[in-house]
């Protein structure tokens, strides 16, 4: 535990909220205020009395309060310090340990000393969870932001150890020495072992037919025991989807959500943060698995949420990072329908939003020229995750920084595939013209000899026809075609008819008139 | 989780392994200070060309995405790559010359050739009602009698109808080359809604 922290400068331009480190403030790391003293005091009464709601109050409005006013720039007092208090007690000090790694990390610059020793306080914590031998009862919200911030923590590490060019002789030195921490083995290792352990997975089957109760209670253990593990295991699905987007496999991440039905309500929506970092990933990842009807869908119903909630959220201590989620979000549906026009999967008040926000920049992106590849590569930079490169580093000189490598091979594959689709915009202003065209025809309108234009067309049809994760093939395509030998018919998707409803309505409207008949006495 | 070397033998049968079996190949790949086994470049190229069979699912994609670029640019993968990028764009005349110049590795994955003729096939039945000789020949790279040997394999066995005059092939029907039979989605009236009127029909 370290009883020093060390100023870090971590320029950066590539991470997007700046954490520099505070000043050379005076910090003992002894000394407790009488605050902290009642702070820690309470907290650990409300654990063993299982208190969630206080326990939830004090997580999120009293140690942001305490945090502003007494530690603005400084890590709060140290575990050692405060142990006295809480009777020694070693969950507590490692609950603590987690909230005081996470305030420093948002208000300073962690040291590599600092962000090993973070690594070894979570397995202890995680440990100390998967042996089944804790008996609390934490919010929700307290439970999510250790995934989440386990997940960030090594998002950050890898991101830190990339850049090996200005590292000191000892960093060097503590890199070589504690090869284990932040591991990609080893965060995947706890991740999947939460899960497990927890058998969130059998508990969500189970549930759907009746046999068990999870969602219903939110996760919480009305009977007695502990929601720990099994709501630690469910977020850490989640947290799967996320460190394998961060790795660049989407597929992967994909399987670790299947789990949890995104179309139903579920626990991973009574918090606000990992409600987005759900859908966010979720479609991210489809987005680059090019299924972009179901990213549209899954972005527009979040967009809307927020829209319609975000006023309830302001002031909570996530709120900076969800208009920042939200804005990432707009930027990624602005690509997913430049890539496939739709024109019904998109609510009214998001859609404003995005031509607001978007709408020049969607124009000139379905143009599909030069400036058009700019801006794709603007709007995919601006709205990713923080890709991360998983191996240790080369210590061979010369040293070099590599933390951008992840994030680059990404774009390139990004632009790559808006590369192939290149021609589809032009066949689409046709297609949209014509209701049928000879092959021959339109290969003249669109200066290519016929076989290319077959090529074209078939381009069209593999791009737009997607395989879903059950092996069937959907169409995203909202304008379609079929060939006959030498001529293109054109398909223009229509919205289903609904003759029930109408006959429903009209049958009521005549027995209205009739009735209304009925009552006029004639003289 | 096992160590990348234990990984001698692999079946790809689900795509999550395929991925994983990557994941840790491309790890010792990674680090500078180990010699570069020329076993993991052979494994890494089978992987792909497994993927490229597996279109029109986007696994070779998804390996891509996986794949540094400095590895991306070695000869072996600059060939595989070319050839999804053909695929990919329904190209297949440049992709059977392109394939031709890499038999020798190619071949090393068997059914290759059958898997990348299921994939033009089924690109030609998503686009095509009726689709001319010619340009069936060019997708799967046959004629004469080996290609009317591979279409009375699909008439037999899928469908396909070979028509005697102009000898194009009418492909079979499905919800993407006639759009007629896309199911019309809800037009379920739901119970609830009938019993409203209930007391207007008794």
């Amino acid at each position: 535990m370290t009883t020093t922290y060390d100023f870090e400068d971590t320029p950066s331009n590539y991470d997007d909220v700046q954490r520099q480190g505070g000043q050379d403030a005076v910090y003992d790391p002894n000394f407790v205020p009488d605050s902290v003293k009642s702070f820690v005091v309470h907290m650990y009464r409300h654990i063993r009395e299982k208190n969630v709601y206080e326990i939830h109050q004090m997580c999120e409005t009293s140690f942001q309060t305490l945090s502003e006013r007494l530690f603005k720039d400084t890590p709060w007092p140290s575990v050692e310090a405060i142990a006295p208090y809480v009777d020694n007690d070693h969950v507590f000090c490692l609950l603590y340990r987690e909230m005081w790694f996470r305030h420093l990390y948002a208000r300073l610059s962690p040291t590599l000393k600092q962000r090993i020793d973070s690594y070894d306080n979570y397995c202890s914590l995680f440990q100390v969870v998967l042996h089944g031998v804790v008996n609390m009862q934490l919010p929700n919200q307290w439970l999510w932001d250790m995934v989440d911030e386990f997940v960030y923590q090594f998002q950050s590490f890898c991101q830190y150890r990339a850049k090996m060019k200005n590292k000191t002789e000892q960093e060097i030195a503590l890199l070589k020495q504690n090869d284990k921490a932040w591991n990609v083995y080893g965060v995947l290792n706890f991740l999947q072992a939460l899960v497990e352990k927890s058998t969130i997975i059998q508990i969500l089957e189970q549930e759907k037919e009746g046999l068990e109760q999870f969602t219903a209670t939110d996760g919480y253990d009305y009977s007695g025991g502990s929601n720990v593990l099994k709501v630690l295991g469910y977020f850490s699905m989640v947290g799967l989807l996320r460190v394998h987007c961060l790795l660049g496999d989407y597929h992967t991440g994909l399987k670790w959500l299947q789990p949890i039905d995104i179309t139903q309500q579920g626990v991973y929506i009574s918090v606000i943060g990992c409600h987005i970092a759900t859908i966010y990933h979720y479609g991210f990842a489809n987005l680059m698995l090019r299924r972009y009807v179901d990213a549209v869908s899954e972005f527009n119903k979040i967009l809307l949420y927020i829209y319609k909630t975000k006023q309830y959220h302001q002031k909570s201590p996530q709120y900076e990072q969800l208009l920042k989620k939200n804005e990432q979000m707009y930027a990624l549906l602005a690509v997913c329908l430049s890539l496939c026009p739709q024109t019904k999967l998109v609510d009214e008040s998001v859609n404003s939003q995005l031509r607001e926000k978007y709408g020049e920049k969607m124009m000139r992106m379905q143009r599909c020229d030069d400036e058009a590849f700019g801006i794709y590569d603007e709007l995919f930079s601006y709205a990713c995750p923080k890709f991360i490169t998983p191996s240790a580093p080369s210590f061979e000189e010369p040293l070099v920084n590599y933390n951008q490598d992840a994030y680059r091979l990404q774009l390139k594959m990004f632009l790559y595939e808006v590369k192939q689709q290149q021609l589809l915009s032009g066949v689409r202003t046709f297609l949209k013209v014509y209701s049928s065209i000879s092959l021959a025809k339109l290969a003249n309108y669109m200066e290519v000899d016929e076989p290319t234009l077959r090529t074209i067309l078939l381009t069209y049809k593999h791009k737009t026809h997607s395989v879903g994760s059950d092996g069937k093939v959907i169409s995203n395509a909202d304008i379609d075609f079929y060939i006959n030998n030498d001529m293109i018919y054109v398909v223009e998707s229509k919205p289903a008819k609904r003759y029930g409803d109408f006959f429903l309505r009209q049958i009521a409207k005549l027995e209205g008139v009739m009735n209304d008949m009925d009552r006029i006495k004639l003289e | 989780m096992e160590s990348p070397k234990e990984q001698s033998s692999y079946t790809v049968d689900s795509n999550s392994k395929l991925i994983v079996v990557l994941v840790f190949v491309m790890d010792d790949s990674l680090t500078g200070y180990l010699e570069p086994e020329r076993m993991n470049t052979h494994i890494v190229a089978r992987i792909l060309i497994k993927a490229l069979m597996a279109l029109p699912t986007p696994d070779f994609s998804l390996c891509l995405f996986l794949i540094p670029e400095r590895v991306q640019m070695e000869e072996q993968f600059k060939a595989l790559v070319v050839l999804s990028h053909y695929l990919e764009t329904g190209r297949f005349q440049q992709f059977w010359d392109e394939a031709a110049k890499n038999r020798h590795f190619l071949e090393s994955v068997p059914g290759f050739e059958l898997a990348i003729q299921a994939y033009a096939s089924h690109l030609l039945s998503l686009s095509y009602q009726k689709v001319p000789r010619s340009v069936l020949a060019e997708a799967v790279n046959m004629d004469g009698a080996s290609l009317d040997k591979f279409i009375e394999q699909q008439v037999a066995n899928s469908g396909w109808i070979a028509e005697k005059e102009d000898g194009n092939i009418v492909l079979p029907q499905n919800e993407f080359n006639h759009p007629e039979l896309k199911k019309n989605a809800g037009e379920n009236v739901p119970l609830e809604h009938i019993a409203r009127i209930f007391p207007i029909l008794g």
